[in-house]
């Protein structure tokens, strides 16, 4: 595309158009959704992490007042309902299908985790169904649990599933074991390190909600739900759950604040609203609160892994070895599998030619909350596992970490990695060179000094990080063991008065979907940002979409629209050509305006829709009335942001407080659709990579399996005091396959943080390595490791 | 939360009544640690009887040597004060940074004391500035009105109506707040006054103490060296995720120091 001088078009920072009626309160949120005859749903969960069910004794809960129901796995099995799935098989290296046990909607003998839904009581009001809920006696027989990663496959442990030995769900492997072997005996230098990146709960703003409608005149039903992929929900309940239909099942999902992967996945509690808004014939709603999203959300990340790289006498790396443990939780979810493989395995040669790369991951159950995407979903591991090995090969060696990650960037594109992904495009050192004179690299010396002057510990970090989006090539996908296409949909209508309705796949959740979407419209079509309107997340409106997450709604969503606008374009100049007896060659279309080349013979895109809905005179006998295309947008590769960020950091040796006092991120995101969006989403995953790296765990007591971390008084989110200001730029290369160029932005922040805290508290204090979160009581007792040695002189 | 019946008490005598009719009732003042409870359904109270309408309990008074502070007063009037300010300003420091401007605006000095959590700021003040708590029917020393974890001398129908502190030579409070629910992980709140130096740790142990060696210690010489090898024993401190007992035993040292320098 061509840059048309658009003052709202692309690459401009268009205020958001979504933000009025979020700011002023007039957001319809799933909550805010009341029908008529409306009842609640509380559910009951188990207190255990891991019990049979004996019985279900629900006779005193029915007589309180306002019940209508209480149902139990018992219904659920009776209406012969199927069960959550993970949409995605992987195969371990004996090439057996990795073992994917029943999750059915309401537990019908075992509970698996504290949290997990037994039983769901309908009443008249949400109090009534709280106080029925204490009223179901759950008679349990407690079993022994298994809560640790580490130890889930160790000969002993407790089994999740009596049948998935050794709690085991796959061995998965990639790459070329014995040329990473042979690389490794070539090695001059071993650098090894272990390592767990912490598991995270997601805590988006909105907790979920759902309301289930059924209208027994048409059978139809409504889920009205908080879900980043209505489509996706609308075909598992209907696929697999079997709750409908497709075209009897309609859903929508409202605005939605928030979910960073914690609300693509189908749960329980909206397949149960939906399933019992039939069986008591009335509306049925359902919200969490936050000590229920605490327990039954998906959680993050969870990996134990030990890594190993081999280097070559002047630091080229030859081959790593990696060897991870991932924690699937008590039950696979709905992409849980695929994220700790090809999210992560993938993306392990980073921005560097290692040549030999072989990954090793096992896949455990353990009684905890289910763990699945959570943003970034496998990069954030993988880059947090490399930037940390790497660095500590600069320190072994004693090479510079901004020299040693130069000396072996690819600069060659396209590039086959060893992991099976084939990078574009991409350009590391003009990152690297930018960030580091933003971070005033040259001079950190001084400033160490001046710190050590107050007392104070100055460390600098680095992490050069590339990810993978756009999720994601069908053929690639299904190959790789995807049970869905991974394209995207669009639809753009013209109204006869000119104005555009776009239809996509990709739903909006704080991303500005409604704005940039708009924005390539404007730019595209000549229309004006008012002129535009971005209609998302309703199966009944959006004709299909596979919806947001992996940073794939710019590059396959907003590529789906220009198709689709190029199809209107099209069409437009054939009814320009009939209206001004010209040929379709000689049409000419720029910033709204048709013309026939060379006269100054011409219509606007408004003038040509009128006449596509008014066809008087129209070539009724080639060409249909009406100005509205479909498109449906396969991508042709993944895309690879990628970027450079550093951290600064003091500390405080006295108390281990550690403050951050310079985060530099500069991001090759592509191009830039709307550059102040993009710096709000990288504002957002920066905080949240230094939420994991310096304050967010999740921990589960590990004899008994109860959530410790259950609610914000334990569960530290960052806040703004936590964070300084950040200082972000970016460069370009743009992306080579799709046709606007952009690569994603949304998940970056995630992805390259966590590892340049790390590294920074780690030089700050001298030592080699640091288990996320670095907090206080960790970086004093490591500052006091440091010590004691030249204590005991 | 599970329901109660909702009494509006206006007057401590009125309240008085109330709590003695109803034994399984709880009393509130500004509500931020029983609401909380309640919508947990982690307490069932039959009766909540609301002291924050009750006009005696308000307001602060300098007379003297003394600041009476009166327990339905919020954290931000007592941060505010400029009587407080003028005659203790650790005390309004302390005040002004408990929880955010929400509990400030809420919470109240009374409720604090009398559900002691042992993470609260006041309790702090209360004893290290050697402070006298005044109820309905008696006055309390300040060391002996923290008993234990969320336990006080209260008696079951006993209200704070008042706090009453000495002004202090000087004091200073340093906190150092847990970083998620941002309570006191640990607090030391250091005062020279008329009966010496004092030191009480909150936080740090099932309810507030006086460190006892490092009022020794700075009796002899307020100065941060004279703590230089006094370390504060990590016995029955308080250990979880966020800070185990020997931290907490480190930060007190650390904490107390601070405070002494900022003494000035």
């Amino acid at each position: 595309m061509t840059a048309t001088g658009n003052a709202e078009g692309f690459g401009a920072s268009v205020k958001r158009k979504e933000d009025q009626r979020f700011l002023t309160g007039k957001g319809n949120y799933t909550d805010d959704i009341n029908r008529r005859g409306q009842s609640y749903a509380h559910f009951v969960r188990s207190p255990h992490a891991h019990a049979r069910i004996r019985g279900i004794d629900a006779s005193a809960a029915l007589a309180m007042p306002g019940v209508l129901t209480v149902l139990t796995g018992q219904d659920v099995a009776a209406d012969k309902l199927g069960g959550l799935i993970c949409g995605w098989t992987i195969h371990s290296k004996d090439g057996s299908p990795m073992k994917a046990p029943a999750h059915p909607i309401l537990a019908l003998d075992e509970v698996r985790f504290v949290g997990d839904h037994v039983a769901v009581v309908i009443a008249e009001t949400a109090s009534q169904a709280k106080d029925a809920a204490e009223a179901v006696a759950v008679d349990y027989d407690v079993l022994p649990a298994v809560v640790s990663t580490a130890d889930a496959a160790k000969p002993g442990s407790p089994l999740v599933h009596a049948d998935v030995p050794s709690n085991l769900c796959y061995q998965w492997e990639l790459g070329d074991k014995a040329a990473t072997e042979a690389a490794f005996k070539n090695a001059a230098h071993i650098v090894s390190l272990d390592l767990v990146n912490n598991r995270l709960i997601p805590n988006p703003m909105e907790p979920r909600a759902a309301v289930g409608d059924y209208d027994s005149g048409t059978g139809t039903f409504t889920l009205f739900t908080t879900s980043q992929n209505p489509h996706l929900a609308r075909l598992v309940l209907s696929a697999f759950v079997g709750i409908a239909p497709e075209h009897k099942l309609r859903v929508v999902a409202p605005d939605v604040g928030g979910g960073f992967g914690s609300k693509i996945f189908i749960y329980s509690e909206e397949a149960v609203c939906v399933w019992a808004a039939k069986k008591v014939d009335r509306p049925v709603k359902w919200t969490s609160d936050r000590s229920e999203a605490f327990l039954s959300d998906a959680h993050g990340r969870d990996h134990v892994s030990h890594a190993e790289l081999a280097v070559d006498a002047e630091g080229r790396f030859l081959g790593l070895h990696v060897r991870t443990t991932a924690a699937m939780g008590a039950y696979l979810h709905t992409f849980s599998a695929a994220v700790p493989t090809y999210l992560y395995g993938t993306l392990l040669a980073g921005q560097y030619t290692t040549p030999a790369i072989y990954v090793e991951v096992d896949a455990v159950f353990t009684n905890t909350a289910p763990v699945d995407a959570y943003r970034g979903a496998g990069r954030p591991e993988a880059t947090y596992l490399l930037e940390r090995i790497v660095e500590c090969a600069a320190r072994d060696l004693g090479k510079d970490p901004a020299e040693l990650r130069r000396l072996n960037f690819i600069r060659k594109f396209p590039y086959a990695t060893p992991v099976a992904l084939e990078y574009d495009v991409g350009d590391f050192d003009a990152s690297m060179d930018r960030a580091l004179e933003l971070a005033e690299y040259s001079t950190f010396p001084a400033r160490k000094a001046e710190a050590a002057r107050r007392g104070k510990l100055r460390g600098i970090g680095f992490s050069a990080y590339i990810e993978a989006c756009g999720l994601a090539p069908s053929r690639v996908a299904g190959a790789l063991g995807a049970g869905v296409g991974l394209f995207e949909s669009a639809q753009v209508r013209f109204n006869p008065t000119g104005n555009v309705q776009v239809f996509t796949g990709c739903h909006s959740h704080g991303q500005g979907h409604e704005t940039t979407y708009a924005q390539l419209v404007s730019e595209h079509l000549g229309v004006s940002l008012d002129n535009i309107e971005i209609i998302h997340g309703d199966t009944a409106q959006v004709q299909y979409g596979l919806g947001t997450y992996g940073s794939r709604s710019g590059s396959v969503g907003g590529s789906a629209i220009i198709k689709a606008a190029d199809k209107i374009i099209a069409k437009g100049r054939k009814i320009v050509a009939y209206r001004m007896e010209a040929s379709v060659d000689d049409i000419e279309f720029k910033a709204g305006v048709f013309k026939v080349a060379g006269t100054d013979k011409q219509m606007t895109i408004a003038e040509v829709a009128f006449n596509a809905y008014v066809p008087h005179n129209y070539p009724l006998e080639e060409l249909e009335p009406g100005l509205d295309e479909n498109a449906f947008y396969d991508p042709q590769n993944f895309t690879f942001p990628s970027g450079t960020h550093i951290c600064e950091v003091e500390i405080d040796p006295e108390t281990g407080v550690t403050q951050i006092v310079k985060f530099t991120a500069v991001d090759d995101f592509g191009r830039i659709i709307n550059p102040m969006i993009v710096h709000g989403q990288v504002h957002g995953g920066i905080a949240q990579g230094i939420g994991q790296a310096m304050l967010e765990g999740c921990h589960y007591d590990e004899e008994t399996g109860q959530l410790i971390t259950g609610s914000f008084m334990d569960y530290c989110m960052p806040r703004a005091d936590d964070l300084p200001n950040f200082t972000i730029d970016a460069t370009e290369t743009a992306c080579t396959h799709n046709p606007i160029g952009v690569k994603g932005c949304g998940e970056a922040g995630a992805i390259g943080s966590p590892p340049a805290v790390i590294n920074a508290v780690t030089d700050a204090i001298g030592i080699r390595h640091m288990d996320m979160p670095a907090t206080p009581e960790r970086v004093w007792r490591a500052i006091q490791s440091t010590r004691l040695p030249r204590a005991a002189e | 939360m599970y329901e109660f019946s909702y009494h509006k008490a206006s007057s401590v005598a009125e309240a008085a009544g109330l709590i003695a009719s109803h034994p399984d009732a709880k009393l509130m003042s500004g509500g931020q640690t029983l609401i909380p409870t309640l919508k947990q359904r982690l307490a069932a109270p039959s009766d909540v009887i609301d002291l924050s309408k009750i006009a005696e309990l308000k307001g602060i008074k300098v007379a003297g040597n003394v600041v009476t502070i009166g327990a339905g007063t919020l954290h931000a009037e007592v941060a505010a004060s400029k009587d407080v300010q003028a005659a203790i300003p650790a005390l309004a420091a302390l005040a002004g940074n408990i929880g955010d401007a929400q509990v400030r605006n809420r919470g109240t000095l009374g409720g604090s004391i009398a559900n002691n959590d042992p993470a609260a700021d006041y309790p702090g003040a209360v004893v290290a500035l050697g402070a006298t708590v005044i109820t309905n029917k008696r006055r309390i020393a300040g060391d002996d009105f923290f008993t234990g974890m969320f336990e006080t001398a209260l008696e079951a129908d006993e209200i704070v109506t008042a706090v009453e502190f000495p002004k202090a030579e000087k004091a200073n409070y340093q906190k150092f707040p847990n970083p998620a629910s941002r309570y006191a992980m640990v607090g030391a709140f250091v005062a020279k006054t008329a009966s010496g130096v004092r030191v009480a740790i909150t936080g740090a142990g099932p309810t507030v103490f006086r460190w006892n060696d490092a009022e020794a210690a700075l009796s002899k010489s307020l100065t941060a060296a004279a703590l230089d090898g006094v370390k504060a024993s990590a016995d029955n401190l308080n250990s979880d995720i966020h800070a185990s007992a020997d931290y907490r035993a480190h930060l007190i040292g650390v904490l107390a120091k601070r405070a002494v320098v900022a003494l000035g």
